[in-house]
């Protein structure tokens, strides 16, 4: 029978720590909707909007059956610089239209793979896809984008860093009324996953089967609630904690992943294990961080305790789920952070700190409100540290930074809702434009030749 | 198939009376019950069996919000396998 203090746990867990799914995404495949662009784009509509019909109602039901808040139902698709091959700039922006009208149609707020993996080359349509980014994520409200310019196995693009640069520049000019919000919603990756149901950067791999269920799970005020009871813990304790409570989060996640792939009749992919904070207070990566005794995320000791956090999270978790990937470490995105905001504010957290924190979690440079002034060069510098990181160390890197138009460091850009609000940072002002110029590609790494 | 029920709340007079009676009407049968009062506050812990359940599980958890908001009182109903998912191996 189930123990009173079990039932106690949970419940409080849920009530209190905001523990909850973060999301359950479906995955869809677009491969087969090829044609001209208005075909294209009803053939999408039709697809996504029949696929995910229930997605939203068999969510709720679950959420209600087992007490567990689901945030957030979603959905991502083929890179559509793949499945719409052939399409110039203004077909794939009206792809995207499809898309945000299909994410409308089924009630939900995001729906990635508005995307084109350039790795190791563009090709035409990566090329129209990626020019009409800006575009795209301006006229249209729901749809998110992400670009993947390099890999362990390929390296980096830099012809398309350089470009990263220049789109996010226009994308935060486009969408200049509402906080340049447009940025919030495009990922630049290294290693991007095929399988991450986190938006902005979820996208349907071409390696993935029709349809998929991928849920990613979440709780960092759980964590931080098991830290703080340890107070005089050495760091293995502390660790085994972690990896207890990663543990019956995990499960919880499991089992809404199964029961919701049942329901929907959509083979489950994977549980994400990933600490999504948000902005609501003790929901938050830095509090856990701040819980070990840091002081202030930022400070020294941030990085080695986020990395004993990240690891213990994967060890706790991967025993919990049949089948685990996505990202699956701690966010680091500041404007959905309470306590990384705070840190900003009082002048402890820096761009370089952060930098070095993306070198043991995922994800990278997560929702960094940067002064709107900041050159197309700057940006495609700080995606090219950004991506080394991850390529040489084998794992996934992003940017997501929002040079928001008119601001200067100590603003404030509020986004609303999960993407909260994000204070805007100083970041280096040393001109690495001839750096930037010289594109081609950095080789992948001597660890890439495995064979 | 069983359902928890966490009641938690004041304590007043007949709380476990009228949690049982909704339980009878709508069909789930009640398994397992503990209860304590600590300093004027109720707490209860009730598993029934719902594999008989009138209505669907997610309909009952409505009626028993409801029952919760007229009365004063906190009350989770949740499916007994996340239990069991996140406290058993």
């Amino acid at each position: 029978m189930i123990n009173r203090n079990d039932i106690l746990e949970t419940v409080n867990m849920i009530s209190k720590d905001h523990l909850d799914i973060r999301t359950i995404t479906m995955g869809i495949s677009l491969l087969d909707c090829g044609g001209d662009s208005k075909t294209f784009s009803d053939k999408i509509y039709d697809k996504i909007t029949k696929r995910a019909e229930k997605l939203v109602a068999v969510g709720e039901e679950i959420e209600k059956e087992y007490g567990i808040p689901i945030i957030n139902k979603r959905v991502s698709v083929t890179p559509i610089a793949i499945a719409g091959a052939g399409l110039d700039v203004e077909g794939f922006v009206n792809a995207a239209k499809a898309m945000d009208r299909a994410a409308d149609t089924l009630g939900i707020n995001f729906i990635g793979g508005y995307s084109a993996l350039v790795q190791k080359g563009m090709s035409n349509a990566d090329v129209n896809l990626i020019n009409s980014i800006p575009q795209a994520l301006a006229e249209t409200s729901r749809v998110c984008s992400s670009v993947n310019i390099g890999s362990t196995k390929a390296g980096i693009n830099m012809d398309a860093v350089k470009r990263m640069g220049e789109i996010i520049k226009e994308t935060a000019y486009l969408t200049k009324d509402s906080g340049s919000i447009g940025c919030a919603k495009l990922v630049v990756f290294a290693n991007a996953p095929d399988d991450n149901p986190f938006m902005a950067g979820a996208f349907h791999g071409v390696g993935e089967g029709e349809t998929v269920l991928n849920v990613g799970v979440s709780g960092p005020g759980v964590v931080k609630t098991a830290v703080e009871k340890l107070v005089n813990a050495d760091m293995e304790q502390l660790s085994a904690e972690i990896k207890r409570t990663a543990f019956k989060i995990t499960r919880m996640g499991q089992l809404v992943a199964l029961e919701a792939s049942k329901r929907l009749g959509v083979p489950f992919g994977i549980v994400d294990l990933s600490l999504a904070p948000t902005p609501a207070i003790g929901d938050s990566v830095a509090e856990i961080l701040e819980a070990m005794g840091i002081g202030q995320c930022g400070g020294c000791g941030t990085t080695a305790a986020l990395a004993m956090l990240n690891d213990a999270v994967k060890k706790g978790g991967v025993m919990a789920s049949s089948k685990v990937g996505g990202l699956s470490g701690a966010f680091i995105p500041v404007s959905e952070d309470a306590g990384m905001i705070k840190a900003v504010n009082d002048g402890v957290l820096s761009i370089e700190k952060l930098e070095a924190m993306t070198a043991v979690c995922s994800v990278g440079l997560d929702m960094i409100a940067v002064p709107g002034d900041t050159p197309a060069a700057v940006l495609s510098a700080m995606i090219a540290d950004e991506a080394a990181i991850g390529v040489i160390n084998a794992k996934t890197t992003a940017v997501r930074v929002i040079p928001a138009y008119g601001t200067k460091v100590g603003d404030s850009v509020d986004f609303g809702g999960l993407l909260g609000s994000a204070p805007v940072m100083k970041i280096s002002s040393c001109d690495p434009s001839v750096f930037v110029n010289r594109c081609g590609m950095i080789p992948a790494p001597i660890h890439s030749l495995k064979n | 198939m069983n359902a928890v029920i966490t009641v938690t709340g004041k304590d007043s007079k007949g709380i476990i009376a009228k949690v049982s009676t909704v339980c009878t009407e709508y069909g789930a049968n009640i398994v397992d019950i503990s209860q304590s009062v600590l300093r004027d506050y109720f707490v209860m812990f009730m598993i029934a069996d719902i594999s008989e359940l009138k209505i669907k599980l997610a309909e009952f958890v409505d009626v028993m919000d409801d029952l919760a908001e007229k009365n004063g009182l906190k009350i989770q109903t949740m499916h007994e396998d996340i239990f069991n998912a996140m406290h058993r191996i």
